[in-house]
């Protein structure tokens, strides 16, 4: 283990940015999103959560597929590069690593996404423990721990100082590279630290949040539920939580025309949204009802169905804090609940 | 290889009404009066017809300068449509300006079907305001530049 | 709180509404949602307190297709937007029972959150009833407090009155918040330079994730299908790949409300990112009124819109430049 002064940080980041691409959490215009690093961001290292998870790093929100390009009568098909070059995405908080993996069983599994998989080869992840959980976070209900992220590196900040531990083979590459910042520490201030977190996320008030009934065996019985025909009315259909979401991983695929070259594209998609998964022969989805009902059917029952019953939500709690007519998952696990589902 | 600039070529797209100010054209090149060969025409039935989108898309799309030419106030073939699109218009470009993007890339001019040296006046001098201004990197989708 | 509770129940009971629209207490401290009530055991959820800012005139469309009245609780500054909505025939008047309720200034979570308060237990302050200046915040890392004021909704500070525009009848109090002009952010924007307007906007929309809640909450954007949603339109709906996709929507989506827009302020209320969008529609609003005459959308159900409307006088699209 190994540390280093907070009021160092830049120069670790400065360093880190020589031989690498860095994303971090930065502060423009009052929100703090992940970014690239650059001399004049203002890093926020204090901010729980960023409004967006740090999903884009390795799925962004919009990536080029490949161009046609049209010349007098020839047309080229240029596919979109791989990304080459290393990267290291710093300041992961458990869940979103935890959202890594979600992203990892589709993505990895056959047939492959070469792209995604291009980006979780070239990057690094440091993650850090939650300082400080707030009350919209429930991850440890998913089974992550906030004070212990499991990643390339976890890094622990405690009083002034940021404590580094190097977990993997890329993690052990990247602390080599930067060794000559940090000094050599003893793990009592971490386990402090720990300590810490573990006695806050007791407290929080969704911690104890029971999944009871949520698997994959229970589609028929959570599909045909009345209860969605009373959750979903406040919901505005904006994609919000959707797109604040460490785990949703559906994507649309368009083509944006420029005159001689049409470039194809893919973006996140939304359940939320009327056009989703639509197809010549119209949509399968025509309510907002079956479309808010997809959202959480796939989190807790269709996911876990494909996957030996790993939910796809991380309980990062970003829904909660964001949906602008507060609704969420945590709500709609209660709802369940207390009417006991069964009906 | 050559790293000299290219020389600015400025798009510029005319949104002419069918009634008065394509006439207004037809008029120009009859007289055989001359106007810049960068500003493309497009028609359309009156400058009613012309939603802010179409001016957005036409910078999108990598023009440089967007002027919109209809019947004088009071003369729309359709009674009342130019004074629509004169308050439309009015307030675009002045949000357009809100924005940061320089309020000379886009105008409005009354042109009627009798004014052939009208139009070629006025396409000569936004042509002109547009090179002074140079090429439009604020308000235009990237994928469209290459 | 109570009182608009007995009353909900009351018409219930009598056969006057056959739903009440309101809002059911959260599971935190501060998060209310919308919420449809058809019995009166089912209104020991409702509540209604500092942290009900959501405009439910726009569930009115929908609940104007269903049997019966609707009882619907709107604020003042909602009734200027159901007023709108009656003008465009978008909802129906004769299916609701509107209750004018009464508001002082409502709360913010983020702006509470902004000043650095996390892991909330309780907040007190927030009840309806309540006349304290300050909020008392319980939580996990200790009590902290904020003054009411700083934790108001940006649209409250520049609050269009407390008075309703539209009712059947109206229950509790209402306090001033107004202590700014709501064009002084805009007016601030115009004296900048291009450069800086330029910086400061494309800061702000960078910012955007096209979540599109903006427009979904939006209560003068009520089109059965949007534009931005049509699969004729090649620039996605869904993401901004290019920085003009960010720009040409909020742009349209502010002309598109324009002169309709009643400024709830709904806009700038949803969005994730903390976009100022109330800027753009603003914006609208004090060219209007500047150019057309004062217009206040929403102030009544007759009058012409400034953009279905025109005078051989106004002013000419060059006035833009001009005005420097």
């Amino acid at each position: 283990m190994y540390k280093i002064a907070k009021e160092n940080l830049s120069a670790l980041f400065r360093l880190i940015a020589e031989t690498r691409e860095l994303y971090l959490p930065v502060k423009t215009a009052g929100q703090t999103n992940y970014a690239a690093w650059s001399e004049d961001a203002e890093v926020d290292l204090d901010t729980l959560k960023t409004v967006k998870s740090a999903k884009d790093a390795f799925f962004p929100q919009s990536e080029g597929l490949y161009t046609v390009k049209k010349e007098g009568k020839k047309m080229s098909v240029e596919p979109e590069g791989l990304k080459e070059q290393d990267f290291v995405v710093f300041g992961m908080k458990a869940c979103d690593v935890k959202g890594l993996e979600v992203l990892d069983n589709v993505f990895l599994s056959d047939p492959v996404d070469t792209f995604y998989a291009a980006r979780r080869e070239h990057g690094t992840v440091v993650a850090m423990a939650c300082h400080e959980p707030e009350e919209t976070c429930f991850c440890k209900v998913f089974g992550v721990d906030a004070a212990e992220p499991k990643s390339d590196v976890a890094v622990w900040t405690a009083g002034e100082d940021l404590y580094w531990k190097a977990l993997s083979e890329k993690g052990e590459a990247l602390t080599e590279a930067v060794k000559e910042l940090f000094t050599d520490a003893d793990e009592a201030a971490v386990e402090a630290e720990k300590e810490a977190i573990h006695k806050i996320l007791e407290k929080l008030p969704y911690m104890n949040l029971s999944l009871e009934g949520w698997n994959g065996d229970a589609l028929s019985e959570k599909f045909d539920s009345p209860i969605w025909e009373e959750l979903y009315k406040p919901c505005l259909a904006c994609g919000t939580c959707t797109f604040v979401c460490p785990t949703c991983q559906c994507y649309d695929i368009k083509d944006y025309s420029a005159g001689d070259t049409v470039s194809r594209y893919r973006c996140w998609d939304s359940c939320m949204y009327s056009d989703f998964t639509m197809m010549a022969h119209g949509n399968n989805r025509t309510s907002q009802m079956q479309r808010f009902r997809q959202r959480f059917m796939h989190k807790l029952v269709y996911y876990p169905a494909n996957n030996d019953g790993m939910y796809s939500c991380v309980g990062c709690g970003r829904c909660v804090e964001k949906c602008p007519q507060a609704l969420n998952i945590v709500k709609v696990i209660k709802a369940f609940q207390n009417q006991g589902g069964e009906q | 290889m050559s790293l000299e600039k290219k020389e600015f070529k400025p798009k510029i797209v005319a949104f002419c009404c069918n009634w008065c100010s394509y006439a207004g054209a037809d008029l120009a090149g009859s007289s055989r009066l001359t106007y810049p060969a960068d500003v493309k025409i497009i028609r359309v039935p009156c400058s009613c017809r012309v939603n802010p989108m179409f001016i957005l898309r036409a910078f999108e799309k990598g023009a440089d300068g967007v002027i919109m030419c209809g019947c004088h106030p009071g003369d729309c073939h359709y009674s009342t449509g130019n004074f629509y699109a004169r308050r439309r218009m009015t307030l675009l470009f002045s949000m357009l300006d809100y924005i940061g993007v320089e309020n000379g890339r886009t105008r409005v001019e009354w042109v009627s079907a009798a004014e052939g040296v009208k139009f070629s006046e006025t396409m000569n001098s936004f042509v002109e305001k547009i090179y002074s201004l140079g090429e439009n990197v604020r308000l235009g989708d990237l994928r469209c530049k290459s | 709180m109570q009182e608009l509770i007995n009353r909900a129940k009351e018409l219930l009971a009598d056969g006057t509404v056959a739903r009440v629209l309101g809002w059911k207490g959260g599971d935190l401290p501060y998060n209310p949602e919308p919420a449809y009530f058809e019995t009166a055991e089912e209104l020991a959820d409702f509540v209604y307190n500092s942290f009900c800012g959501a405009n439910l005139s726009k569930y009115m469309i929908e609940a104007s297709k269903l049997e019966g009245k609707t009882m619907v609780c709107l604020k003042p500054c909602d009734t200027y937007s159901f007023n709108q909505l009656i003008k465009e025939h978008r909802v129906d008047r004769e299916k609701a029972y509107i209750v004018g309720v009464g508001c002082k200034g409502k709360l913010d979570i983020e702006k509470i959150k902004k000043k650095g308060v996390k892991g909330i237990e309780s907040i007190e302050g927030a009840e309806i009833t309540d006349e304290a200046d300050t909020l008392k915040i319980q939580t996990i890392y200790g009590e902290k407090s904020c003054a009411y004021a700083d934790a108001m909704l940006e649209r409250c500070h520049v609050c269009k009155g407390k008075e309703h525009m539209v009712y059947d009848e109206l229950i509790g109090d209402s306090k001033e918040t107004k202590d700014a002009d709501r064009f002084d952010e805009v007016a601030r924007i115009e004296a900048m330079s291009p450069e800086e307007k330029f910086a400061f906007f494309q800061k702000e929309l960078s910012k955007c994730i096209r979540c599109n809640a903006c427009r979904n909450a939006c209560p003068a954007c009520s089109c059965r299908k949007c534009v931005f949603d049509s699969t004729k339109f090649d620039s996605s709906q869904k993401a901004n790949v290019d920085s003009f996709e960010e720009k040409m929507f909020h742009i349209i989506r502010a002309f598109h409300v324009a002169g309709r827009c009643t400024d709830c302020g709904e806009c700038s209320r949803v969005c994730p990112q903390g976009i100022p969008l109330h800027l753009f529609n603003r914006k609208f609003i004090k060219d209007i009124d500047g150019l057309y005459g004062e217009y206040q959308a929403g102030a009544d159900t007759t009058s012409k819109a400034p953009l279905t409307n025109y005078t051989f006088e106004d002013a000419e699209p060059s006035i833009v430049g001009k005005r420097g």
